[in-house]
């Protein structure tokens, strides 16, 4: 399934990325939002796009998904063009403009993670059942399952979509700013989960204009600024330097003390895939 | 008992109605449902609209009104199809311009026939008390496959209600399952519009179908609901229409707003003691 060591180019002996972009350019129709974009994304990794609104991170993330096609370069996903992988990435976008009138509860919110690996015949059966429920308690949804889903306040209804990619157990989940709307509890379960993602072998891309919470949990920080300002470690990456050129303000000493605890953190409790978790 | 059961069972003309209003109901309790879900309103009032000078152009030129309701809507689907993806941020008014042309040029054109005012009446309030049994069969062909669209299309289309991105992602077309349902939805407006007309049409097509999505939790309990609550509207308008002598069509219709309000009443007044339990306690 997974194209071999060396197949598109990438070192022998690794295992090849699951995410791979060369001077890429992301954008819309006629416009290119970000461009020369390079990153590799191995199995088992995490990845942050830290930038403003309209810095480019859903751009990318939709180019990376298939929703838009890259404007130059190279991209590949799974070794092979984006949009061709369905059953093995799950996604998170940032609207779900109906999800006030549908008639589902947030049980069938959830259940609908499935289905990008059944398509359109293959039964969901008690397995899936069973990975939808354990997505649900992941995200502390239990006593809201069968709630309908407009009845649901803002953060239900995001833990309700994580549950939803959760369900998809997927190779690689790509969330844009997946903490909108969540409690403090909410964003717990939320890092807890996809630590455990991470820890069972996927890969996960996050956009997110929270340095601090993200930055705990990924290898590798890239700041977006409608151009990539820094890519790398996050002790490397987020610097007052260029947290000014990403998001354009001053950042104060206080801040720089917290963003270096939230590394120690991560270093510390040792977010990756061959770490135990906490 | 006599007032509610003799008029069906001793008038056949009235019996076949019914059963036509069966068969309608739920086909229009299935496109309702997703014309609600997807926030297609607007396109199903104007493919509902747009049916009319197909229908005009089959009176005069002498055949069947459901062919010329099918190329009408041919031409509207494309028109809109065509309007979405070229301007997306007016598709509202160009949407809405199309379709007063269809209905203008459908009147233009019935004029032209002898029978003006009867044929117009006929086709914008429907003759369901004088539907033929080729109609009806041509009802249940077209409410199976419209089921069978729906039970296949299941998974594709609840994800394009919920998110399009999400239904892409999942490796469902967006474009093509979207056109599936206009095509679904078609359907249900060329087989309806003999029942209550194309101006009444859009009434049986949203009213069930949105007291469904007020009571039910689910979209399969919506649909149950809306083909529910429309057979109700049928079964009920038809016996006003009968013992008081008034136009069925729109006493139907009557019946499924009345019906409308009266469950969205209900809801409102009951909502303010309804509690939603807050999350499972965090570890």
């Amino acid at each position: 399934m997974l194209p071999r060591d060396g197949a598109d180019g990438s070192t022998p002996g690794m295992e090849a990325p699951y995410v791979r972009a060369k001077s890429l350019n992301v954008g819309y129709a006629n416009e290119v939002v970000v461009a020369d974009i390079n990153f590799e994304l191995r199995h088992g990794e995490a990845f942050a796009l830290i930038g403003t609104n309209g810095s480019g991170k859903s751009t990318l993330l939709k180019t990376i998904v298939g929703l838009l096609a890259p404007k130059g370069g190279k991209l590949s996903v799974f070794g092979m063009p984006p949009g061709n992988s369905h059953a093995r990435i799950a996604y998170l976008g940032q609207f779900h403009r109906s999800g006030f009138v549908l008639p589902l509860r947030a049980i069938d919110v959830v259940r609908m993670g499935r289905f990008p690996r059944h398509g359109l015949w293959k039964r969901i059966g008690r397995q899936d059942d069973e990975i939808v429920l354990s997505a649900i308690k992941t995200m502390g949804i239990e006593k809201l399952a069968d709630v309908p889903l407009r009845s649901l306040s803002g953060g239900q209804q995001q833990r309700t979509y994580l549950a939803q990619v959760l369900a998809h157990q997927a190779d690689l989940l790509v969330l844009d700013e997946p903490t909108t709307g969540l409690d403090a509890g909410g964003r717990e379960l939320y890092l807890r989960a996809i630590n455990e993602e991470v820890c069972r072998g996927a890969s996960v891309i996050i956009a997110t204009h929270n340095i601090h919470d993200e930055a705990a949990l990924c290898r590798q920080v890239m700041l977006l600024a409608r151009k990539v300002v820094s890519l790398g470690a996050p002790e490397q990456v987020i610097t007052p330097e260029t947290l000014l050129e990403t998001f354009g303000i001053a950042v104060t000493s206080g801040k720089g003390v917290q963003v270096f605890e939230c590394q120690r953190r991560g270093d510390n409790q040792g977010l990756g895939p061959n770490i135990p978790r906490r | 008992m006599d007032l509610l059961v003799t008029p069906f069972s001793t008038n056949g003309f009235m019996l076949q109605a019914l059963v036509a209003g069966i068969l309608v109901s739920i086909a229009c309790a299935i496109a309702g449902t997703f014309i609600i879900l997807r926030g297609l309103a607007f396109i199903g009032d104007a493919l509902a609209h747009g049916v009319l000078p197909g229908i005009a152009v089959a009176i005069l030129v002498g055949f069947s009104g459901i062919i010329g309701a099918a190329i009408g809507a041919l031409v509207m689907i494309g028109g809109i199809t065509l309007i979405t993806q070229r301007s997306r941020l007016s598709s509202d008014t160009a949407i809405g311009l199309l379709f007063v042309g269809m209905l203008s040029l459908g009147v233009v054109i019935v004029s032209r026939s002898n029978s003006f005012s009867g044929d117009l009446t006929r086709i914008l309030f429907g003759e369901i008390l004088g539907i033929s049994l080729q109609s009806i069969v041509i009802q249940l062909v077209a409410t199976i496959v419209i089921i069978a669209i729906a039970v296949i299309c299941a998974r594709p289309f609840l994800l394009l209600s919920f998110d399009p991105e999400q239904a892409e992602v999942a490796g469902f077309s967006a474009r093509l399952y979207h056109n599936i349902m206009l095509f679904m939805i078609a359907i249900t407006v060329i087989v309806s519009f003999q029942t209550v007309g194309t101006l009444l049409v859009f009434g049986l097509l949203i009213a069930p179908a949105g007291t469904g999505a007020l009571v039910a939790r689910r979209i399969e309990a919506m649909m149950a609901w809306a083909a529910l609550f429309g057979t109700l509207s049928m079964y009920s308008g038809l016996l006003i229409s009968y013992h008081f002598d008034l136009a069925a069509g729109a006493a139907i219709i009557l019946v499924a707003v009345v019906i409308f309000f009266t469950v969205f009443i209900i809801q409102n007044l009951r909502q303010r003691h309804m509690v939603i339990p807050k999350e499972s306690g965090h570890a």
